[in-house]
């Protein structure tokens, strides 16, 4: 059934509609209105059996899915940025012990300087996790990665964080197509536990594991993420036979066939970089998108299929990797290694928030094009303030709050639109 | 030549061998079926106060459920000692999440139990004090507030003995520890720092918060039976010796608990709702020294110049613990 | 594609305005994106959202940048905002206010630009009377609709009923009936003249 429904109220009814038996929530914006719909839900009985548990941090958050996935309970969490970044001891913890947790990010940046909105700074920072990781390009992909995402947590015995960008995707009211409770049923079964504790036959659970076999356990979550490349793309294809739409799976090409140049990207900026490649097709531009849906596990050899003809790939991504440049871009290239040929092009945009025009992508794409682009670009950088700052810390010792500085240089914003 | 004293059991007291009591009062050890939570072969050290408590705190709460518990274990010794794998000591579902955040993997554990309905099984949650009153104190309180059905037991050796005993919010002042040293004008731990978490746990209301030593094993295993006839979140605080970290003889873990309860240094008590109900009487109030003595992270009070001041402020809050629980009385508060 | 563009100040339903208006065009079967400016802004500061209105797939993510069409929901922002910024040259603008465009100062501003799409509405006014409470968003998006014929009126109460019950819908929709009609008249005598 098709919802005009903010992005968030999609999400939160989707996750609902997946029978999630604990739910654990702790508010950080931009995920708290998901987690605010399923208490509501929760406590007005349409959603039962499930405990909803207003927890004292995300790292009690993550602590409690902990214990209520290893007791066969399918569980459920959501958080952004700080918080993340909060939890994060619990997240190696969640899935070192291989339980099936899922949980949306609201994609955020991370302080300091505090910061609300999106870029993807935080999820990327728990690449190494052992967490899948799924990347919605809009509502309608994020609502329906998290029905996928159960499936695969819990085929696997993993946990995923289905990343939607914040604000962006979450606070968005647009078009989707809710499905029903018989079709998720139908596509999801109920949670079969690999592990459980249970009196029936108690199992101990945690025992430290020393070099003896600790290589091993490792290698087999790596083994098991290997497996999640063939599964997620069999579940998107499942998951169009019951839904018809083929939302999910492991990248998605547009325009790619001929194209001499490729855009790479992940979440909510293909929707701009889609418009803008069509603009430019118009133009007699031979440009291409390939969108990464799945940046854990990656997806390898998908993305050397689909530059296997390019001429040269802009890498444009939402995340630093301060002191190297890309963090998405790093993981292309390794996968590109021994391609001599290929240009390959990184480029920083959109951090906290910043916007990402299609004035600014039409510049830059022409620019990869004729290759004139700097290896390592930062999108919108503003020059002028980088430089007053860089030429005050020469001048004096003690120079102050360098973000207080440059805000101080840039003067109000609330005049300006974007 | 060799000779055996015959020891007379009699039925006034509480030796847990104790066959001549009814059976209904005799210690969960005494029993053949006893569960052995902790079995034996686990690698706790000679005198191990927490795996003694643990062990009766285990088995008693295994008796009340018949059977049906499930405990999350906060990192630590009982950790470590206990799951050397492929050797588990545990007899019931055992999970080991994090150093800080039991509390919460044990309320995940209940709403589980929940929404599965399976209101028999029961929730343990244990740690040290380290993972209890420092980094597991959040999600502790956490817990508390949402009077979520779980018993938080923590077994208070007061110090960091996993790491090589330092200093917790538990240590209490002039105890020397590895990050407390004997050194300086104010040697050991300072005084005016550290918390009481018993006192916190009632402050939260919760139906049900206790403490006990090793020292009383029948009391211990009373409060935990008592414990579990409550539903939300309760807590057990014991005092569990450690001759490593103490520096005291292995044999004398007991006699240690039993004196720090003697002279009044760790008060005895059961609360329900935030009020005070009982408190174990002493049978004479013992001045602190004689607890202070033998063990050695005190050993720079005494020697040849005592530090009497500081044995001075040490008994001081004794004292204050026996008017605050009331322990010289006989009668419950 | 149909790009609006609202700015008000935190409290006057600006956010709320815009989603309002993507549900009513959802109704009319067309896709809509509403997104706001998602800022952490407090009542009283000043604030923008983005409604986008098309007859396929809307993808694009950019903020507002040149809009078709402004709605004012507070006059105090002229002062402080850019609120025209990027404004197309022909296109629509409706101001909440009980004064005239040249009484607030924006002869320069009208001048040149089509009369039959610049319009004032009292619409706090409007809010207060029919709910109880300056709210000007629900009048000033009927208003918009009467103005620019971008949705219909019906697709506004439709909206406002699935957004609010009892009294709060039965005032709104008062409110947005009083304000399209209002619009419609302004309009009339502006064709007319």
């Amino acid at each position: 059934m098709f919802k005009q429904i903010e992005g968030s109220k999609a999400v939160a009814e989707a996750v609902a509609l997946c029978r999630p038996e604990v739910i654990c929530a702790y508010p950080i914006s931009p995920q708290t209105h998901i987690v605010e719909a399923l208490g509501e839900s929760v406590k007005s009985g349409a959603l039962t059996p499930c405990e909803f548990i207003n927890v004292e941090s995300e790292f009690a958050a993550m602590s409690v899915a902990i214990g209520a996935s290893a007791t066969g309970a399918r569980s459920y969490t959501a958080t952004a940025s700080q918080g993340l970044l909060f939890m994060v001891e619990a997240i190696y913890n969640a899935s070192g012990l291989g339980l099936p947790i899922v949980m949306t990010v609201a994609n955020r940046a991370i302080g300091a300087p505090i910061n609300i909105w999106n870029d993807h700074s935080d999820s990327l920072s728990q690449r190494d996790s052992g967490w899948m990781q799924l990347f919605a390009e809009t509502n309608q992909e994020a609502l329906d990665l998290h029905i996928q995402a159960f499936k695969l947590a819990e085929e696997l015995s993993l946990p995923v964080m289905v990343c939607m960008d914040g604000f962006i995707l979450t606070h968005a009211y647009e078009r989707v197509d809710m499905p029903s409770q018989q079709q998720v049923d139908a596509y999801l079964p109920p949670y079969e536990p690999r592990q459980v504790l249970d009196p029936r036959e108690p199992v101990s659970i945690g025992a430290m594991v020393g070099p003896e076999a600790f290589m091993e356990v490792k290698y087999l979550a790596h083994a098991k993420q290997m497996q999640a490349l063939e599964r997620i793309p069999q579940l998107a294809a499942e998951f169009k036979q019951v839904f018809g739409r083929g939302t999910g799976g492991l990248t998605h090409t547009y325009h790619g066939e001929d194209a001499e140049t490729i855009i790479i990207a992940m979440g909510s900026v293909l929707g701009t970089v889609k418009d803008t490649v069509d603009e430019m097709r118009d133009g007699g531009h031979k440009i291409g998108v390939l969108g990464i849906t799945s940046y854990r596990p990656f997806p390898v050899a998908q993305v050397r299929e689909a530059l296997a003809h390019c001429k040269r790939f802009v890498v444009l991504e939402k995340s630093l990797a301060v002191g190297m440049g890309g963090i998405l871009a790093t993981d292309v290239r390794m996968a590109m290694s021994g391609r001599g040929s290929l240009r390959g092009f990184t480029v920083v945009a959109g951090l906290g928030g910043r916007a990402i025009t299609r004035k600014s992508l039409h510049k830059l794409f022409r620019e990869a094009e004729q290759e004139t682009l700097q290896p390592l670009t930062f999108l919108d950088l503003d020059w002028n303030v980088v430089n007053k700052q860089l030429a005050r810390e020469r001048e004096v010792r003690r120079s102050g709050p360098a973000a207080e500085n440059i805000l101080r240089d840039i003067g109000t914003v609330a005049s300006k639109i974007a | 030549m060799p000779f055996q004293q015959i020891k007379f059991y009699q039925t006034g007291t509480f030796t847990v061998g104790n066959r001549l009591l009814n059976p209904e009062d005799r210690s969960v050890q005494s029993h053949q079926d006893r569960s052995n939570a902790i079995n034996s072969g686990h690698r706790a050290c000679q005198g191990c106060g927490e795996a003694l408590g643990a062990r009766y705190a285990l088995d008693t709460a295994l008796e009340a459920t018949n059977s049906q518990l499930i405990a999350a274990n906060a990192t630590g010794c009982l950790e470590v000692f206990t799951t050397p794998y492929p050797e588990t000591s545990w007899q019931l579902p055992w999970i080991h999440s994090l150093f800080g955040n039991t509390a919460a993997v044990a309320t995940g554990i209940a709403a589980a139990l929940k929404v599965k309905g399976r209101r028999e099984v029961r929730v343990i949650a244990q740690g040290g004090d380290g993972g209890t009153t420092d980094i597991g104190f959040g999600c502790l309180s956490g817990m508390f507030e949402r009077n979520d059905d779980v018993l938080y037991i923590c077994y208070d050796n007061e110090a960091y003995m996993n790491t090589g005993v330092q200093r917790s919010s538990a240590t209490p002042p002039a105890a020397r520890t590895a990050t407390t040293m004997p050194v300086g004008p104010n040697p050991g731990n300072e005084f005016g720092q550290g918390k009481f978490v018993p006192a916190i746990a009632m402050a939260h209301e919760i139906p049900y918060v206790a403490t006990a030593t090793v020292a009383d094993l029948r009391d211990l295993e009373a409060k935990v039976r008592r414990a579990m006839e409550f539903r939300g979140a309760r807590y057990i605080h014991i005092l569990v010796p450690c001759p490593l970290g103490w520096g005291t003889a292995s044999h004398d873990t007991i006699r240690m608990a039993r004196l720090a309860h003697e002279t009044g240094l760790f008060p005895v008590f059961e609360a329900e709702r935030g009020e005070l109900v009982s408190a174990l009487p002493m049978r004479m109030q013992l001045p602190v020294e004689e607890y202070l003595k033998p063990q050695k992270r005190f050993a720079h009070l005494f020697g040849a110049k005592p530090k009497l001041d500081v044995i001075a402020r040490i008994q001081q809050r004794a004292d204050r613990n026996i008017r605050k629980y009331g322990m010289l009385k006989e009668e419950v508060l | 594609m149909f790009e609006l563009r609202i700015h008000g100040r935190g409290g006057q339903g600006v956010v709320t305005a815009t989603e309002m208006m993507s549900v009513a065009a959802f109704a009319e079967g067309r896709h809509a994106q509403a997104f706001p400016s998602f800022g952490s802004e407090r009542t009283g500061a000043p604030v923008v959202a983005f409604c986008r209105i098309a007859d396929k797939e809307i993808r694009l993510r950019e903020p507002i940048m040149e809009p078709d069409a402004i709605i004012i929901q507070d006059p105090t922002l002229l002062h402080q905002v850019d609120v025209f910024a990027g404004l197309k040259k022909n296109g629509y603008m409706l101001l909440n206010t009980n004064r005239s465009f040249e009484a607030l100062g924006l002869g320069d501003f009208i001048a040149g630009r089509p009369a039959e799409r610049l319009c004032t509405l009292p619409a706090t006014e409007i809010g207060l009377k029919h709910i109880g409470r300056p709210i000007p968003n629900m009048p000033l998006i009927a208003g918009f609709a009467a103005l620019s014929g971008l949705i219909r009126l019906e697709s506004v109460v439709k909206a406002i009923g699935e957004k609010f019950s009892g009294k709060m819908a039965e005032g709104n929709i008062a409110a947005a009936s009083e304000a399209y009609n209002l619009i419609k008249t302004r309009m009339a005598e502006v064709a007319h003249v």
